[in-house]
This record gives structure tokens, sequence and C-alpha cells, in this order.
């Protein structure tokens, strides 16, 4: 079972549609995937229609007196389950707090669902927390989306700083360009490049900024499902491969370049 | 998914439902048809002696209708299902055309749970049915799909042709177990819907004139103490000839090799019963048989022993610790190489007319015997001949000192063997737990000098394929080597098996052993 969070310190840069997006197209390929709603915010258990609510809420969830299995929804993709979210994930710092060895207990919530699942998606509040170390400790891959903007390539050099001091056990990173508006200017100088120190962590295939991605909250559907063949599904998909490679779930390929979408993946429908 | 939950099946009066069962959702739940028909071929499997239904699993071989090129699997799913109504899928691929082995499926769930339930049993087709499937999802209030509603109208293709009345499944996805509840409280009540009495896969058997578990390919009688003996052992004996031709079809296509272990037991228990009991039949009737059961035994025996050898090869190889388990393959080759040629004989043998003649002439002398009347009781026969093969297997054990050659061993195996036999065969005259207590002893003993035998056996067929290996130049010094360290650890195991020996016969021989096969007997007079 591999784990690949989505995760950044700045919110509102893409990291919910990136986690819906990959977690279907890898559903959508056979794997039996989970998707762990992690942000209180519950934006992808919102798209997903189901209702944001954990029996006993996080603190039942990381004390282990609930077992992740049993909190566990199907979406309406086969292959696809959630873990949702529940509100009391806010506090979900503290709960790990209390708990023995509270930087690795995400992973062991996690550790039972093995035999279960291909994959394991983390969609992660924004922040650097305990919540943040115990993703960096559980997660095989981290996917970070980048905006095309100064501060948010800035909060990209903490994370990195943030990762090489944790030491022990932690994740390859991947981050993309995200939200990207070739229309502006600086977006276009941005992206003409990794960013400096990144540039072997820095996935080629970029999510431009486009509506559809922006529609799929409203219209609560996937848009890997609402528009298979559409630009934005074709990026993610491109994203997914270089996710799978990094993942050792294929052999590393040349991805798409810039801006470029990468090959249209197999349709994921609904149930 | 991997996981999903009980379903709730209905059948219905008609071919398809009326407008009101789809109307029969709950307040907040609202089934949805119009969904598009797509034609499924089904296969429902298990081993021929039930494995998978005896630990409460349903395997269900599902591929779309229609063939898929030249492959003609694209798609197919296995679904294993278990009591609790949790399945586990898996892609079918190229390893799952029926009859297959659980070890030839990829790694994974869905192999590890059908190889500890079907063990080195072939999984074959039992039923096959063409489905139409038409799938209505139930939503709830905020449009999630909360269970699908699958309109199910299939028809029996094998192993004969046969419509199967329509079924509504429901099937609730994870989580969402109380609206599928709910769902299925609503639609019990519908006009035209009645529960299903039993699974599709029930339900299609039922309608091919079968039910689960209606064959073992084993040996089951029922005898009472008083009835006459002659007509004890012709049920006993019909009854193992039964099991032996029960299992002559799979051997002879080589589906797996209890096929062949099976009938071997039926006829080594044929010998047993001939040789024990054969005095109880008309005159000269055993006599007859003996040497035509005695020739088949003799005709199976090779091919058994080349796959019990092949069978513990995998662990035979991975025990290597100065080889490396790809040095043995010359050797493996040469198994199989033999046993092709050894099988060759046996189907030679079993398609003879020495062999139809010997199982129809048999069936023929055992049918007339059925109103047998006079002499002894059946209770009599079995009580004096368990207690005689006990008499005999005691003196033979107490026998064997540390210095006794393997052969000694053997034949105290055989006499065990046939203890064995005997408490079987007239296992229904005996009181089930006292049974149980009587045979734990004796199967202790037996598993040990099994494990001494088998590696008797072993070991010459590695010296005897080691010494023609080395005479043709074959085989590289590496395979030599490797199976000189196979060897090591064979005689290691039976030199193991020999220190256990003198503990398990005496527990077998102690007092209270002796008085339980004693209190058997005295119960079946």
């Amino acid at each position: 079972m591999k784990v690949l969070a989505a995760y950044a310190i700045k919110g509102g840069v893409g990291k919910t549609a990136a986690a819906v997006s990959l977690a279907c197209l890898a559903a959508g390929d056979g794997m039996r995937v989970l998707l762990w709603d992690l942000d209180p915010q519950s934006a992808a258990t919102f798209m997903f229609r189901v209702r944001p609510k954990v029996k006993g809420g996080g603190r039942a969830l990381v004390a282990g007196r609930l077992p992740a299995r049993d909190a566990i929804k199907a979406t309406d993709f086969p292959g696809l389950d959630l873990l949702p979210a529940d509100f009391t994930y806010r506090n979900l710092d503290l709960h790990l707090d209390g708990q023995a060895k509270p930087a690795t207990r995400l992973r062991a919530v996690l550790r039972p669902l093995r035999p279960e699942y291909d994959l394991v998606v983390l969609d992660c509040p924004p922040g650097i927390s305990l919540l943040s170390e115990n993703v960096l400790r559980a997660a095989d891959l981290l996917l970070v989306p980048v905006i095309p903007a100064t501060l948010s390539v800035r909060t990209l050099d903490q994370l990195a700083g943030f990762i090489a001091g944790l030491g022990g056990r932690h994740p390859q990173l991947l981050s993309f360009w995200s939200m990207v508006d070739r229309r502006k200017l600086l977006h276009r100088q941005i992206t003409a490049g990794p960013p400096e120190g990144h540039g072997d962590g820095m996935a080629s295939t970029a999510i431009p900024a486009l509506s559809a991605i922006e529609r799929m909250f409203a219209e609560r559907r996937p848009v890997t499902a609402a528009a298979p063949r559409g630009q934005a599904a074709r990026c993610y998909q491109g994203l997914w491969r270089e996710a799978q490679a990094r993942l050792g779930l294929r052999p590393a390929e040349a991805g798409a370049s810039g801006l470029s979408p990468g090959p249209a993946g197999r349709r994921s429908s609904p149930r | 998914m991997a996981v999903r939950i009980a379903s709730r099946e209905f059948v219905l009066a008609g071919h398809a439902p009326g407008a009101g069962v789809w109307q029969a959702g709950e307040p907040g739940l609202r089934i949805t048809p119009g969904g598009r028909a797509r034609t499924v071929r089904r296969a429902w499997l298990d081993t021929f002696d039930w494995r998978l239904f005896r630990a409460g699993l349903t395997l269900e071989l599902r591929a779309p209708g229609r063939p898929a090129g030249r492959g003609g699997r694209a798609g197919a799913v296995l679904v294993l299902t278990g009591r609790d109504g949790r399945a586990v899928t898996g892609e079918a691929g190229p390893a799952a055309r029926p009859p297959f082995l659980a070890g030839a499926l990829p790694d994974g769930p869905l192999r590890a749970r059908l190889a500890a339930a079907a063990g080195v049993r072939a999984l074959l087709p039992l039923a096959e049915a063409t489905s139409v499937l038409t799938e209505a999802p139930a939503l709830n209030a905020d449009g999630k799909t909360v269970a699908v509603v699958t309109l199910d109208r299939s028809e029996l293709t094998a192993p004969s042709r046969a419509a199967l009345p329509a079924r509504l499944v429901i099937g609730p996805l994870r989580g969402y177990q109380a609206e599928a509840d709910r769902l299925a409280a609503a639609l019990a009540g519908a006009p035209g819907v009645e529960p299903a009495a039993g699974s599709a896969f029930e339900t299609a058997l039922a309608a091919a004139g079968r039910r689960p578990g209606d064959c073992s390919g084993r040996a089951d009688v029922r005898l009472s103490a008083g009835m006459p003996a002659a007509a004890a052992v012709a049920v006993i004996l019909l009854s193992l000839l039964d099991a032996a031709e029960a299992n002559v079809p799979g051997t002879l296509r080589d589906l797996d090799t209890e096929f062949l272990h099976d009938l071997r037991v039926a006829v080594r228990r044929t010998r047993s019963v001939l040789r024990a009991a054969g005095a109880a039949l008309p005159p000269g009737l055993a006599d007859r048989y003996r040497a035509e059961f005695k020739w088949l035994g003799d005709l199976t025996t090779p091919v058994r022993d080349l796959d019990v050898y092949l069978l513990g090869y995998p662990a035979m190889a991975a025990g290597l610790v100065a080889a490396a388990p790809a040095d043995l393959e010359p050797f493996r080759e040469r198994l199989r190489q033999r046993r092709a040629r050894a099988r060759g004989r046996l189907v030679r043998g079993l398609r003879s007319e020495r062999f139809a003649d010997l199982a129809a002439g048999w069936r023929r002398d055992l049918a007339g015997l059925a109103g047998a009347s006079g002499g002894p009781s059946a209770g009599e026969l079995a009580a004096g001949q368990i207690a005689r093969a006990h008499r005999r297997a005691l003196l033979l054990g107490g026998s064997i000192g540390p210095g006794s050659p393997p052969q000694a061993l053997h034949e105290l195996r055989k006499a065990c063997k046939e203890l064995r036999y005997l408490l079987e065969a007239f296992a229904s005259l005996h009181d089930p737990a006292r049974q149980r207590r009587a045979v734990r002893e004796l199967k202790a003993l037996q598993d040990c000098l099994g494990r001494f035998q088998d590696a008797e056996v072993q070991l010459a067929v590695l010296r005897e394929i080691a010494g023609q290996l080395h005479a043709d130049g074959s085989a590289p010094a590496a395979a030599l080597l490797a199976m000189g360290e196979a060897a090591g650890a064979v005689a290691a195991r039976q030199a193991a098996a020999r220190g256990e020996f003198a503990e398990r016969f005496a527990g077998f021989a102690s007092p209270g052993g002796r008085a339980r096969i004693r209190a058997l007997t005295r119960g079946a007079r």
C-alpha cells in the first residue's frame, strides 16, 4: 500500500482538486484507493456527497477507539473509498499530541488497511503542525501544489527545509505548478523552469487555472469523470503518471513539458 | 472495491419488476432505474469436494457477455464472497480459465484467501449462466449512491439449460448498510417481490439438479450393528467403488493431484476391507478381486509418489542454504518427465478394458449382496476385525527397536492404515466422540510413520535421478550439489521422524490408548 499526500503550507492552491483527481484516476486504473479527507473544511467529502461525520470524531480515530475501516464510505466511483472529514479534525493536533508516539500515529491508523488498499491519498489541511509531521511520516510521496507566485515558491523552500530537518523516514517530494494562468506574464516567467533548488522534485506537468476545475466543487463531480477528455483531466492524468513513476507503480517516462497536458486516461465512470 | 457488504436478494414473480417496485424507495431514498442493460457470462466455481462451500465461501467468475477479442477474457473478474457477504474481487486474468489452481492467480488477497480454502484442489465450474443485468442506483437526499439495485435476468447454460427466476439484488455500498436495509424492507413489501430462498449460485445449482456439498468424492456409509455382516461389507465396498469411480474423470483429466489421491485411498480401503472382512462375503469373491485391486493400486503408485514429491518441491527448493533454488531445476525437470511417463501408463490403465471390467463386475457382484442374510452381524465383524488389526499393529510396533530396518516401519505403517480404514469404514457403528478419541493417537503415529516413509521414497528417487543425471552428463555440478543438499535435508527430516517414533508408538500402545480402541469395539457389538 502506497501513501500519497496532497499537501501544502498555503491554503487554496489546488490540493483538494489534485487529491480528488488523482484518487479517481488511480481507481480508474483498477487500483483499490482510499482518499482520507483530513481537512476539517471537508471539501473533498462535500464533493463526493458524503456526510462530513466520523463517529467519535478525530479523537476516536487517532486513539484507535474507532478502527479506520469502520468509518470508511464508498464513493460513487468503483474502487474509490473515502474516509470522510469531520469538523473535529480541527483539533487533530491536540488529539495526536495526547497519544504515545504522536508523530507516527497517522501511520499506525493506516497500517491495518494495507490488505484492503493499493493506494491511500491524504488530502491535508494547510499549515505546518504535528499533523503535518504525521503526514510526512506516513507518506511515500508528498504532492505539493505551488502557484506561480513568489511567496508560494518561498513556502516550498520552507517545506523542503522542514522535511530535510526531520531525519528518519520521510517522503519523496513532487511539487507541481498549480492554477497556472498563462495570460499572466509573471506566471509565464515563473513557470518557465523549476524553482531554484527544486529541479528534481518538480513535476513536468502543470495544472492550469481552469473553470472546469473550479466547477467540480459546484457540480460535486470530479473533473476526471465530468470531462474525462478535457484539458483538466488530461493534465491530472499527466500528473498521475509522474506520481505513479515516483511511487514505483510504473516505470518513469518523459512527462509532458510545460503546460502541455498528459495523455488522457481511462474514464472513471460513476457507479 | 475490495470489500462489499452483504446483499439483499429477492425473486420476482414475473420477468421484470412492476413500476411499483422502483417506487418502493423509503423517504429520502430514490431508486433511479433506466440504466443500460449489460450481458455477463457467469460461472460459479468450487473444488470437487466443495471446500469453498464448506468454508462458507462462494466464488464467481464474471466476464463481459460479448467475446472480447482473441483473449476473450478482458474485464473478467473473480468475486469471492464470504458468509458475511463481504467480497474480495480480483481481475481474472489468463490464469483464471477454469479449471485452475488458486496458486496460479497473481499474488494478492484473493489468491491468499482462495489458496487457504481450496489448497491444492482445482477450482471447477459447477454452474454457468448468462445474465442480463440492469443496475439502478438508489440515491439519498444529497444525490449520493447508497446502494445499487440490480435486476438480474439469468439463464442457466451449463451443466444444463434452464431459465432462472428474475432476481432483484440490493448491493449496499460500504458505510451505507442501514440505508440498504431500509431499502430492502421497502422492497420486501412491494407487489410481485419475494425474498430469495437461496443465492443466485444455489438457484442455478438447483435448476441443474444439484445442491452444494452433494459430492465429496469420499466413501460415506450408514450401517447398523445388527445388519448382516455380508450386507454391511457390500455397502462399504459399494461406497468405496462409488468414490473410486467419481475420481476417475478428474484423474484422467489431471485436474489436480487429489483426484488420484482419493482414487488411491478408495482402492487401498477396498483392499483393506477385502483382506480384513472378505471372509464375510460369499466364498471366492474376495479372492477373485484381490489381485485386480492390487493391480489398480500399483497402477496409481508411481504418479502419486511423484505428485507428493512435486507438491513438496517448492519447500525443498526454498530450504536450500548453500545452493540456489534454481540449481535444482534439472532435478525437477526429471521429476516432471518421470511423472509424464507414469501418467501415460496410468491413463492407459484407467481406460483399459481390464479396469472397465473390474469396475462393472465388482459393482454387479456387490449389488447382488444387498439382501444378504444370516452369518455374523456387522457389529460383531467390526469388533473382531478392528481388534485383530489393532493387535497386529501393536505386535509389529512393539518389535521395532533402534536398529530395525526402514521396512519394519513401513510394515507397521500399512498395518496402521488398515486399522484406520476399518475404524472409518465402520465409523457409523461407533460413538463419534469415542471414535475421535480412539483415532487421535493412531493419527499421530501415522503422521510420524508417513513422514518417515515419504522421506525414504524421496531419498531413493533423489539418489536414482542423481545417478542418471551424472551418468548422462545432462546436469551441471551445481544441480548435483543442490540435490546433495536437498538429500541431506530429507535425511534430517527422516531422522527426526525416526526419533519421534518411540514416543508416538508409546502413546498409541499405552494402556489408555488400548482401552480407547477396545471401548470403541465394545460399543459396536
